[in-house]
């Protein structure tokens, strides 16, 4: 069966600016990381966390740039794993 | 279509022969032939360690093996029905075997990730053997739980990576039949035409890739904890060890939806093609292969109530369990619905998937006793889980692989088996069967611990019974699986459509070609159909 599909391809320009953001999240995790915000430090690690990965999706794996299913398949997983979590903590957060 | 070419014929790539072509095809019908055999070896090994377990129960006391080779052999005897056998089975074979047919085209979307993934399932195999040879088996129970795995000396690591790699191979599979069901359909089948077997196997799919990485990684952990001794499941060091139970039965849950839909696929194949009469309630059994793999991503914790879980998760998660019993009623509702009035054809598939029916509702019914959080605390780690559990995993599970064995049997080999043997097995099978689970139901309701390598006198009857529906078990399971193997000796002599089935796969040559159509199938409008068969079938009858 003939399978056809639409390449994307990006410029260095946006690659390179892709790289830039990642590796300045980084920079700001590692900072973060020597400040006392107490319950925030987590929090703000996982945000940014959360952030650059949404970049590589985003831009390095295409979603940006894929159809309805593909982006409905992942949205699938992201709420499955919220689920997993939060529903763990029912237990840990009553006992 | 007599000089058409078989794929036995005719190896992928062209230019492998012998044995090469069998271990270097990307043909998804040979791959799923060679899944076939593996996983038939490895069933037969488990149920004979099930036999030497059940031999030992027999009578009190040691009677042949110790206590720690009769833990080893029930860990080892769960490992391989759970992840070589009932995880792969029906999604492995069949699945390989039928979904690109049943779809209409010519393989999965990633045939070379195809085969990657049977070479994954066969090193988690030979995994779970060395680990055997070095420092012997685990005896832990195939749930692995902390802080026992992490302290016993037995070779856990060993055994829980053979698990991991069995999980990769899983998820692939999953990975390439989701691609090829979205991408590879022929053009004129809409989602609500494509076959319920291709339906439960997409569900199925969609559980073995959200589900299995999650024992992935935990699996990995155990083996960190023995090795680093980070803390994660230690309370003295911050860790908590039910969170290991959290992780384990997020997977292992889902995991038991895994091992049934695809059963439940079978069945609603083999049951309106006997029944010569459109499968009742289509939409509504689609619609709750996808509600029994969402529900049952959501009730993982009802396996932890005597666990030291708060209260309210317990409420939550018994609450949820309910909700999936559903669907499941739904599905069993549809097929007695489609029997009620059928032109029904007695025939070994059928007899195999009436069983499963009865055997899956009492596996079922009995699960609403272990989600209910106050009968649950009776019952937990008894001998009723252990009846439950065969009920609906072998009862279902097991059953539908021996129902899908005998229904596609002729249309993978090309050759029909004898029916009466088929019959006989399959009766020692069901009566075997009963003799077998029941006593344990009533050990379990009195309160008889699983696991155990010796009980309590009053334990004694049961038992002893118990001991002699497993002899005539495994004699049926023998006698169907020697009656189909002896077939292979004899020419091939099954029609392209012996059953008069609806879907693709009836539409070709027994066995099919390598790209398996000779003409272009014909995607009717509703899968189940079957005017043109009753057409057929009464113009043979009449003669004409």
């Amino acid at each position: 069966m003939k399978i056809t599909q639409a390449l994307h391809y990006f410029e260095y320009k946006t690659l390179f600016m892709v790289l830039l953001a990642l590796l300045a999240l980084t920079g700001i995790t590692v900072s973060v990381s020597f400040i006392d915000l107490g319950k925030f430090n987590v929090w703000i690690a996982l945000i940014i966390a959360s952030t650059k990965g949404a970049i590589v999706l985003l831009f390095f794996m295409h979603m940006k740039y894929e159809g309805r299913v593909l982006v409905f398949s992942f949205l699938g997983t992201i709420f499955f794993l919220g689920i997993m979590i939060s529903f763990t903590f029912w237990d840990v957060g009553f006992r | 279509m007599e000089t058409v070419k078989s794929f036995f014929e005719t190896p992928s790539p062209a230019r492998f022969k012998g044995i090469w072509s069998w271990l270097l095809t990307t043909d998804h019908k040979r791959i799923g032939l060679m899944y076939l055999f593996s996983i038939l070896f490895w069933f037969l090994l488990a149920v004979l360690l099930g036999g030497v377990i059940r031999l030992e129960l027999m009578f009190q006391g040691e009677t042949f093996i110790s206590a720690e080779v009769y833990n080893s052999l029930f860990t080892l005897h769960g490992v391989i029905m759970i992840f070589l056998f009932i995880i792969p089975a029906l999604p492995a074979v069949f699945g390989n075997f039928f979904l690109p047919m049943q779809i209409g085209t010519d393989d999965v979307f990633f045939p070379k990730l195809n085969l990657l993934s049977w070479y994954l399932y066969m090193a988690g195999g030979i995994i779970a053997i060395i680990s055997l040879f070095s420092d012997g088996f685990p005896d832990t129970g195939w749930t692995f739980y902390v802080p026992f795995s992490i302290s016993t000396h037995t070779n856990v690591s060993t055994a829980v990576f053979a698990a991991f790699v069995l999980g990769i191979a899983s998820m692939l599979t999953g990975l390439n039949f989701i691609t090829t069901i979205h991408r590879m359909r022929k053009k004129q089948m809409g989602w609500m035409q494509i076959p319920l077997f291709t339906w439960s196997l997409y569900a199925t799919s969609w559980v073995q890739l959200l589900a299995t990485p999650v024992v992935s990684i935990t699996l990995l952990l155990v083996i960190i904890e023995r090795y680093v001794g980070v803390g994660l499941f230690d309370p003295s060091r911050g860790g908590d060890p039910i969170l290991y139970q959290h992780l384990f039965w997020m997977y292992s849950h889902p995991a038991v939806y895994i091992m049934i839909l695809p059963g439940m696929g079978v069945i609603s194949e083999i049951i309106p093609v006997f029944s010569r009469k459109s499968i009742f309630g289509y939409k509504a059994i689609v619609a709750s292969s996808m509600a029994i793999a969402i529900a049952g991503s959501l009730v993982w914790a009802h396996h932890m109530y005597t666990s030291g879980m708060s209260d309210t998760a317990i409420f939550v998660f018994s609450l949820l369990t309910f909700v999936v019993a559903i669907p499941s009623a739904i599905k069993v509702f549809s097929w007695v619905a489609t029997l009620y009035k059928g032109s029904i054809q007695m025939t070994p598939p059928l007899f195999l998937a009436l069983c499963f029916i009865y055997l899956f509702s009492v596996g079922g019914l009995t699960g609403l006793v272990l989600g209910a959080a106050g009968t649950d605390i009776y019952v937990h780690d008894t001998h009723f889980v252990v009846a439950h559990f065969h009920f609906t995993m072998f009862g279902g599970t097991g059953f539908a692989f021996f129902a899908a064995l005998h229904y596609w049997w002729p249309k993978m080999f090309g050759r029909m088996y004898d029916f009466k043997k088929a019959y006989i097995g399959a009766i020692l099978l069901t009566g075997g069967f009963m003799f077998h689970y029941v006593p344990m139901f009533i050990l379990g309701l009195q309160g008889m611990p699983r696991r155990y390598f010796d009980y309590l006198p009053q334990y004694a009857k049961g038992n002893f019974f118990a001991g002699f529906g497993a002899a005539f078990m495994i004699i049926g399971i023998f006698l169907m699986v020697i009656n189909l193997l002896i077939t292979l000796r004899k020419p091939m002599d099954a029609k392209a459509d012996p059953w008069g089935g609806t879907t693709l796969e009836w539409q070709t040559p027994s066995p099919p070609p390598l790209h398996n159509f000779v003409t272009e199938p014909c995607v009717l409008d509703y899968p189940y159909d079957f005017t043109g068969v009753v057409k057929k079938y009464s113009k043979n009858t009449k003669g004409e």
